[in-house]
């Protein structure tokens, strides 16, 4: 391991800043008060109140559905726009037009989504609330990407198509390729944004399938309790182990 | 477009670059029109008609919702957002900036553990994580008592429903998003290109200043407008954290909206945003380029 | 009224009540959030049949209703117990405020909702809009178990678009071990020094206004901008004393010693008295409001007829009661409030026992159309401040 040096400094710090209410958190779901201030005594009781209650496991299944397919869907479409505006507009009306979902005040979006659905007669439920998370999701994948490709030298793209690549091969094996880092950190900011994104999917969402924040939101107005705590250590632990998991097994750190 | 008058060859060439802008921004513009700029239409159009007297808005055309944004009340709390919104960024490029730099110098295996651990909080939730800056700053929680059992400070201080909470709240909320495109920019630096500058006699600090730092400006500013845009228009924390006593452009909003039910004035806040966000953005850009063709030359 | 703690520990809670006191009350077996008598078996449904109830008048087979209530502000088992009295499979989706559900109903469309629990201005403001269906008194027969107080409220006298839930009013809940009885709205806005910045008031516009314009001696209804004017300087002046804006967590700043006097629904309060019986409610001397909560049926519902029945169990005597000892709440059901079940919570949560009576001396909270807009400025105007 290289020494990192006095950087080492700002990347613990970061560490301990994020980590810190974690910890918290953490310790708080054992606790036995119902308060969240007060610490009286340990306890698992609010585990096994988390796996009984239908509602969060439900809210958690919407979740995923939602976050996977905008994820994946924002990711497409946000790495194609943003590699169709380099190399083909080189427009900065249309870049700031890419992004604009990103600097939207998210209220004004939810309110303009729910009437427009309104307005064209479509039913809310999940669907709606993927559309407009992929609305958001690109932008931020374009902006990543875009990032990137600022500085990327279009002459091995030219290169490899001078080699006879055809332009979807050329795309898939240079370009995406050196893109491929900026696409991850896109994809991955577009699950964390929309496992978490609340103010869109409460006003697209329809009455019967909430997300978890919903769930949680609704909950969690009247003030922590140690089962949300609880729900939100799970969360933690399961996508963490996710994480490694994939990691082992892909050896996702090669490709990067 | 004036591409049927050109010789066969060219016009060829011309149709397949139409044909992949169409194929590789087509789908993107597409879905955006839809589903951002017409609602965004709708939104817009509520500026100009007149609040129901129950919700909603009456088709009566009016220009008061605009002369009412200009009052006093709601140009200082646009000055308090952006004085919030500007410190939490300031203090995100501060910290994140180092830390997405002290990742890219990682070993490669660590490096996506590292990153990792930068957005794992944030697959728990939004609001539990606010919630727990409550429980650890409150007067009676651990950061006090342990300030007032080591004798540091003689009675609690007030650390919540402050500015400075809803700063520490949204820093905390957004500091990913500066760390994310900062990172994806540094990694992309070729290290050699700083090694090469250290070898033409630049020392370490005038390598990363003259190298580096403007080929990651780009990321940078990018994470910038990921931390400002939503902590200007974030109105769990002022509420939470600043205890209701900060109001910031999103609660006005959001209070337009849903408390007051007055979608005009909301679209014209709303709108004014955005404005002023375009304006910003524009700034940037424009020092960007500048920043950007001083590096080339 | 508008914001619960978890059903989770509130049925805990209730339930260990319930239990001391043992009664015939119609919660039957371990807790009071199981099973409330079917409607059929109690004695106010008299006449027919047990099959009657459901065959009532109209077929509600092929029915399916959807229902948005504040979350934690109903039994937990709820869904299950109208399915099985009904029939009819019942989705209840959960809102924070009024105001979110509000944005989902106005919003043009089907909202996908067949009935929505909002507090009565609210839906005074939906039935202006035109989006409430008049509520069919020959398919709610148990209206008949209202107080009569209760047909009568001024956002809508007779019951026409709403049917009332839940019913309270607005005060102090404090700290009887640290402070003495707060008489005054004053104690809020101008509180002794060992109360500074352990204070909170409310940060929803309407009730963020009340304690000044009470302490001043108007209507908490007033459109009057000098009387608001006067008011907001009042609430400004007391913001330097203020721990926080809170109408969502006070009752555990109590409990956790945070605060010592917070602004708090009567029903609300009775959450903090579960945990520390040191928290105690009063209302101030200058007076303060009635809410209630109700129950409409959404015009573009395709289960009208089920949205009724669902109204008409809600007000079932053991099922309303079953309500109550839920979430501590008082409900307007005159012969739901008899039952013993309620009658054994009297004593823990004295606001409990208010009559209608003395409930109805304070003011009635009514939509004010128009000049609504005037109570949002002045709650920005203040909270910005």
């Amino acid at each position: 391991m290289r020494r990192l040096g006095w950087l080492s400094l700002p990347l613990w710090l970061t560490y301990a800043f994020l980590y810190l209410p974690i910890a918290v958190l953490v310790v708080m779901s054992f606790n036995a008060s119902k308060t969240p201030y007060t610490w009286t005594g340990f306890s698992t009781r609010w585990y096994s109140e988390l796996m009984s209650d239908d509602l969060i496991r439900q809210g958690f299944v919407n979740t995923m559905i939602v976050a996977v397919g905008a994820t994946v869907i924002a990711t497409v479409l946000g790495t194609l726009l943003a590699v169709g505006i380099n190399r083909y507009f080189r427009s900065a009306w249309l870049e700031a037009y890419s992004l604009a979902p990103a600097i939207l005040p998210d209220l004004a979006l939810a309110i303009g989504l729910l009437a427009l659905f309104a307005l064209i007669g479509m039913t809310l439920g999940l669907h709606t609330v993927l559309l407009a998370h992929v609305v958001f999701g690109m932008a931020f994948v374009a902006a990543v990407v875009l990032a990137r490709l600022g500085h990327t030298d279009p002459s091995l793209e030219e290169a490899s198509r001078d080699l006879g690549a055809g332009p979807v091969s050329t795309f898939l094996r240079i370009t995406v390729r050196s893109l491929t880092p900026a696409i991850v950190a896109g994809a991955l900011l577009v699950f964390t944004l929309s496992l978490d994104e609340f103010v869109i999917a409460f006003f697209t969402d329809g009455p019967s399938t909430p997300t978890l924040p919903i769930v949680i939101y609704s909950m969690v107005r009247f003030g922590v309790t140690p089962e949300i705590n609880a729900l939100a250590a799970l969360l933690l632990l399961v996508s963490f182990t996710v994480v490694i998991s994939a990691q082992r097994l892909t050896k996702l750190t090669d490709t990067i | 477009m004036t591409s049927t008058q050109t010789a066969p060859g060219r016009g060829a060439a011309r149709r397949r670059a139409l044909g992949a802008r169409a194929v590789f921004a087509g789908p993107g513009l597409l879905y955006l029109t839809a589903f951002m700029t017409i609602p965004l239409l709708i939104v817009l159009s509520y500026a100009f008609l007149t609040r129901g007297r129950f919700g909603g808005v009456k088709l009566e055309l009016t220009l008061s919702n605009f002369s009412k944004a200009l009052d006093s009340t709601y140009l200082s709390i646009l000055g308090n957002s952006v004085l919030i919104a500007g410190i939490t960024t300031v203090l995100a490029l501060a910290l994140g900036y180092p830390t997405a730099y002290a990742i890219t110098r990682l070993p490669s295996r660590w490096r996506t553990v590292a990153l990792v651990l930068v957005v794992l909080p944030f697959w728990s939730n939004f609001l539990i994580r606010t919630y727990a800056w409550i429980v650890l700053l409150n007067s009676e929680g651990p950061v006090n008592s342990v300030l007032v059992n080591l004798g540091i400070v003689g009675a609690p201080l007030d650390l919540l429903y402050n500015r400075g909470a809803v700063v520490v709240g949204l820093l905390y909320a957004y500091l990913p998003l500066m760390i994310l495109p900062v990172y994806a920019a540094i990694e992309r630096v070729d290290p050699q290109l700083q090694e090469a500058a250290r070898n033409l006699g630049a020392g370490k600090i005038r390598a990363f200043l003259d190298v580096t730092l403007p080929l990651t400006l780009p990321g940078a500013m990018i994470g910038a407008i990921f931390v400002f845009v939503p902590s200007m228009g974030n109105f769990v924390v002022p509420e939470l954290l600043g205890g209701g006593k900060t109001v910031m452009v999103g609660n006005l909003i959001r209070d337009q909206f849903l408390e007051a039910r007055n979608w005009p004035f909301g679209a014209v806040l709303a709108l004014s945003v955005m404005i002023f966000l375009v304006v910003l953005f524009a700034i940037q850009a424009a020092i960007g380029r500048r920043i950007n063709g001083g590096a080339r030359a | 009224m508008r914001r619960r703690t978890p059903a989770v520990w509130v049925t805990v809670a209730a339930s260990a009540v319930v239990l001391a006191a043992c009664s015939s009350s119609a919660s039957s077996e371990s807790s009071s959030s199981s099973a409330p008598a079917s409607p059929a078996a109690s004695a106010a449904a008299s006449s027919a049949a047990p099959a009657s109830e459901a065959a009532a008048p109209a077929d509600l087979s092929g029915q399916t209703l959807t229902v948005s209530n504040w979350a934690g502000y109903y039994p937990e088992d709820l869904a299950a117990q109208v399915e099985k009295s009904l029939g009819v499979p019942l989705t209840i989706a959960n809102h924070a405020t009024n105001e979110e559900i509000m944005a989902k109903l106005t919003a043009g469309g089907d909202s996908g909702f067949d009935v929505a629990f909002v507090s009565g201005q609210y839906a005074q403001a939906l039935n202006e809009a035109g989006l409430l269906e008049p509520i069919d008194h020959s398919k709610v027969p148990n209206i008949a178990n209202l107080y009569p107080e209760a047909t009568q409220l001024a956002f809508d006298p007779g019951n026409t678009f709403s049917v009332p839930y839940t019913w309270g009013t607005t005060g102090i809940c404090y700290r009887s071990d640290k402070m003495a009885e707060p008489t005054s709205w004053n104690d809020i806005l101008t509180p002794s020094a060992d109360n500074k910045g352990k204070v909170t008031q409310m940060t929803t516009e309407r009730w963020l206004a009340l304690p000044a314009l009470k302490a001043l001696g108007y209507s908490i209804n007033t459109t009057d901008d000098a009387q608001l004017a006067e008011a907001k300087d009042l609430l400004i002046k007391s913001k330097a004393d203020l721990l926080a804006y809170d109408d969502t967590t006070f009752y555990s700043r109590l409990v956790s010693g945070e605060a010592n006097e917070v602004v708090a629904w009567d029903g609300w309060c009775n959450y903090g008295t579960a945990e520390n019986p040191d928290i105690t409610f009063t209302v101030p001397s200058e007076g303060s409001d009635v809410w209630s909560d109700t129950m409409v049926i959404l015009k573009s519902s395709q289960n009208k007829d089920a949205a009724h029945a669902f109204i008409n169990f809600i007000l079932e005597p053991a099922n309303h009661a079953w309500v109550a000892e839920n979430i501590l709440y008082k409900v307007p059901n005159k012969a739901a409030m008899e039952e013993p079940g309620v009658q054994a919570l009297f004593e823990q949560y004295p606001n409990m026992a208010t009559s209608p009576a003395d409930l109805l001396k304070q003011e009635v909270v009514v939509d004010l159309g128009e000049d609504s807009v005037k109570y949002t400025d002045l709650a920005t105007e203040v909270t910005s401040s």
